[in-house]
C-alpha cells in the first residue's frame, strides 16, 4: 500500500529516538539539562509539563533545528549531532508537526504535500500526485485537494501538515503540541489522525496536554519540568498515580482548567 | 446660554453655518475667475499650434509607438530583470552569515542609493568606453540603459526583497527544513515565492520608476533606432519646430505609468484586506 506502512524497528535500530545526557543553552539560559531517554521502535511517547519546561526545545533538538549543547541524540541509528552527518537525509526520515501547522500558504493542501516530495525525494509528479492523495485521504481530506491553507479550518490545516510529513515516508513521527491552536471542537479529528498512526506502528514522539489520548495511546508518558525528566512510565502511572508533588500540581491543573487558570494568574 | 443662541451668536454676527457657506463661495467664485481670464485672455490658436498641433502629431505615428515607446518598454524590461536578478542575490547576500557577504550587499546598496542615476548611466555610457578603449558594454543602447537602470535598479529591490523575505514567518524555514529541503531549497521553493507575493506592490512601483528614469538615455549616444520616448519627442519637437511631440511622449509615459501605479495600489489595497 503506501509507504506509510513502513515497519518500524528493524534491526540496526531504525525507528528508534536515544536521548543521552541531552543540554542545551540559549545564551545563559539552560533549558535543557540533561536529558536521558530513549522511544523504542514502534512505541508512542507523550512528553507533557508546563509551558516553559523546554518540551518543544527538546522536540526541535531530535531533528536539529535547534543545535543540542552537549549530550547525543540518535534518531533513525544516526547520530544527528555528528558534525558529519547529513542533517537533510535524516530529517527525511523524520516526520514533524508544528503547534502552528505551518503550511506553505501558496501552495494547495495537493501542493504541500506534493513539494517536498518532488523536490527533496525527487519522485515525479504523477508519483508524488498520487502518494499526495493517498495520505490526504487518509487523514480525512480527499475532497480539500485543491483548497490554500487559507480556506481550511485549523483542524484540516494541521491534518493536511500530517499528510505532508507522512508523505515523505518517515520512521519516526515528532508531534509539538499539534492540537493546542485548535478550538475544541476540531481536536477529535486530528487525534484520531494520531490514533490511528500509532496503531499502524508508527514510532511517535508526541508533546501534548491532552491526557485522555495519552492515556490511551502513549506506551510511556513523560513529565518534565524545568528542563529535566522528573518522571517517566507507563500512562496509568505517571498520570494516575505519579510519585513527584510537581508531577500531581502539574496534573491538578491541566486536568482541570479552572485551577489552571488559577495557576496562571500567579 | 442655550446651544441656540451659541449657534447665533458667533463672533461677527455670522452663524457657523453661514461662514462656511461664504467661504465655499468665495473659493468657487475665485477659480470661476481664474478659469474665465485664462480662456479669454490664451492665445489659444497659438497655443493649440504649438502644443496640440495635429498635423504635427500624426507625423510622429507610427515611430513614436514603434521605435521610441518600444524602446522606453525595452530598456524598462532590461534594467528590470537586471535590477530583479541583481536584487535578489544581494538581498541573499545581505542575510547571508558569512560576514564578507553582508559587508559587500551593504556596500552595494549605499552606494547605488547614494548616486545619480545620470552619473551611473555617464560611467557606464561614457566612462566605461573611455576607461577600457575598445571595449564597450554589449547590446548597444539596450545593454547600456539596461546595466545602468540595472545598476541602480539592483540596490533598491535587494532593500525591498530583503524585507519580503524577512516578512516571511519562521516556521515556514522550519516547516521546510524539517522535510528534508537543505536552505537554498527551501529559500527557493518556501520562502522566496512568498516573499515576492508580499512585496509586488513595491516592485510595480520600481516598474513606474524605472519607465521614467529610462528617459536619461538621452544623455547616452545612441543611434536613431535607438531612441526612446523622450528622446524621440526631444529631437522631433527640434525638427519641427513644436512643442507638439514633447507632449504626445508625455501622453505616452502616462499610458503606462498611471494604470501601473492604479494597479501597484489596488494591489496594496487587495493585501491589507487579506492580513
Ligand atoms: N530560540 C530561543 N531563544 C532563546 N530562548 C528560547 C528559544 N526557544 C526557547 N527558548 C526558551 O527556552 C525555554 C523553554 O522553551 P520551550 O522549549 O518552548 O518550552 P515548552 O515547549 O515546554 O513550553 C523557555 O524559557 C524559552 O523562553
Ligand atoms: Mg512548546
Amino acid at each position: 500500500m503506501t509507504s506509510l506502512d513502513k515497519r518500524p524497528g528493524e534491526p540496526d535500530g531504525r525507528g528508534a529516538i536515544e536521548i543521552s545526557g541531552l543540554r542545551k543553552s540559549f545564551g545563559t539560559n539552560e533549558v535543557l539539562r540533561g536529558i536521558d531517554f530513549r522511544v523504542g521502535p514502534g512505541e508512542v511517547v507523550c512528553v507533557i509539563g508546563p509551558s516553559g519546561s523546554g518540551k518543544s526545545t527538546l522536540l526541535r533538538c531530535v531533528n536539529l533545528l535547534e543545535e543540542p549543547t552537549s549530550g547525543s541524540v540518535n534518531v533513525v541509528g544516526v547520530d544527528v549531532t555528528d558534525p558529519d552527518a547529513d542533517i537533510d537525509a535524516v530529517r527525511r526520515r523524520i516526520g514533524m508537526v508544528f503547534q502552528s501547522f505551518n503550511l506553505f500558504p501558496h501552495l494547495t493542501a495537493l501542493g504541500n504535500v506534493m513539494i517536498a516530495q518532488r523536490k527533496v525525494l525527487k519522485r515525479d509528479k504523477a508519483e508524488a500526485g498520487r502518494i499526495a492523495r493517498e495520505n490526504l485521504e487518509r487523514v480525512g481530506l480527499a475532497d480539500k485537494i485543491g483548497s490554500y491553507p487559507a480556506q481550511l479550518s485549523g483542524g484540516q490545516q494541521q491534518r493536511v501538515a500530517i499528510a505532508r510529513a507522512l508523505a515523505m515516508g518517515p520512521e519516526v513521527m515528532l508531534f509539538d503540541e499539534p492540537t493546542s491552536a485548535l478550538d475544541p471542537e476540531l481536536v477529535g479529528d486530528v487525534l484520531g489522525v494520531m490514533r490511528g498512526l500509532a496503531e499502524q506502528g508508527m514510532t511517535m514522539l508526541v508533546v501534548t496536554h491532552e491526557m485522555s489520548f495519552a492515556r490511551e495511546v502513549a506506551d510511556r508518558v513523560v513529565f518534565m519540568d524545568a528542563g529535566a525528566v522528573v518522571e517517566e512510565g507507563p500512562p496509568a502511572r505517571v498520570i494516575d498515580d505519579p510519585s513527584h508533588e510537581r508531577t500531581r500540581t502539574f496534573l491538578s491543573r491541566v486536568l482541570d482548567p479552572a485551577a489552571a487558570r488559577v495557576g496562571e494568574g500567579e | 446660554m442655550t446651544a441656540e443662541q451659541m449657534k447665533t451668536a458667533a463672533p461677527g454676527g455670522l452663524s457657523r453655518r453661514r461662514r462656511r457657506q461664504l467661504s465655499l463661495g468665495g473659493q468657487y467664485g475665485l477659480f470661476i475667475v481664474v478659469v474665465v481670464l485664462v480662456i479669454v485672455l490664451a492665445d489659444w490658436s497659438t497655443l493649440q499650434r504649438n502644443f496640440a498641433n495635429w498635423d504635427v502629431a500624426k507625423g510622429l505615428f507610427p515611430e513614436v509607438i514603434t521605435v521610441g515607446l518600444r524602446n522606453t518598454a525595452v530598456y524598462t524590461a532590461v534594467g528590470f530583470g537586471l535590477g530583479l536578478g541583481g536584487g535578489l542575490l544581494i538581498a541573499l547576500m545581505r542575510l547571508s552569515s558569512v560576514p564578507p557577504y553582508r559587508a559587500f550587499a551593504t556596500a552595494y546598496i549605499e552606494i547605488f542609493r547614494g548616486l545619480p542615476l545620470l552619473l551611473i548611466f555617464i560611467f557606464v555610457g561614457v566612462g566605461v568606453p573611455l576607461a577600457f578603449p575598445g571595449t564597450n558594454i554589449p547590446g548597444g543602447a539596450v545593454g547600456q540603459a539596461g546595466l545602468s537602470l540595472g545598476l541602480a535598479a539592483a540596490a533598491y529591490m535587494a532593500e525591498t526583497i530583503r524585507a519580503g523575505i524577512v516578512a516571511v514567518p519562521k516556521g515556514q524555514m522550519e516547516a521546510a527544513r524539517s522535510l528534508g529541503m537543505s536552505y537554498p531549497r527551501a529559500m527557493w521553493s518556501i520562502i522566496i515565492p512568498q516573499a515576492f507575493r508580499i512585496i509586488i506592490p513595491p516592485l510595480t512601483n520600481q516598474l513606474v520608476l524605472l519607465c521614467k528614469d529610462s528617459s536619461l538615455v538621452l544623455f547616452l549616444g545612441i543611434t536613431l533606432e535607438e531612441r526612446e520616448l523622450t528622446k524621440f519627442g526631444r529631437d522631433l519637437a527640434g525638427q519641427v519646430g513644436n512643442t507638439t511631440p514633447i507632449i504626445v511622449a508625455g501622453i505616452c509615459y502616462l499610458l503606462i505609468t498611471i494604470p501601473l501605479s492604479l494597479l501597484a495600489r489596488r494591489l496594496e489595497a487587495r493585501q491589507r484586506e487579506a492580513r
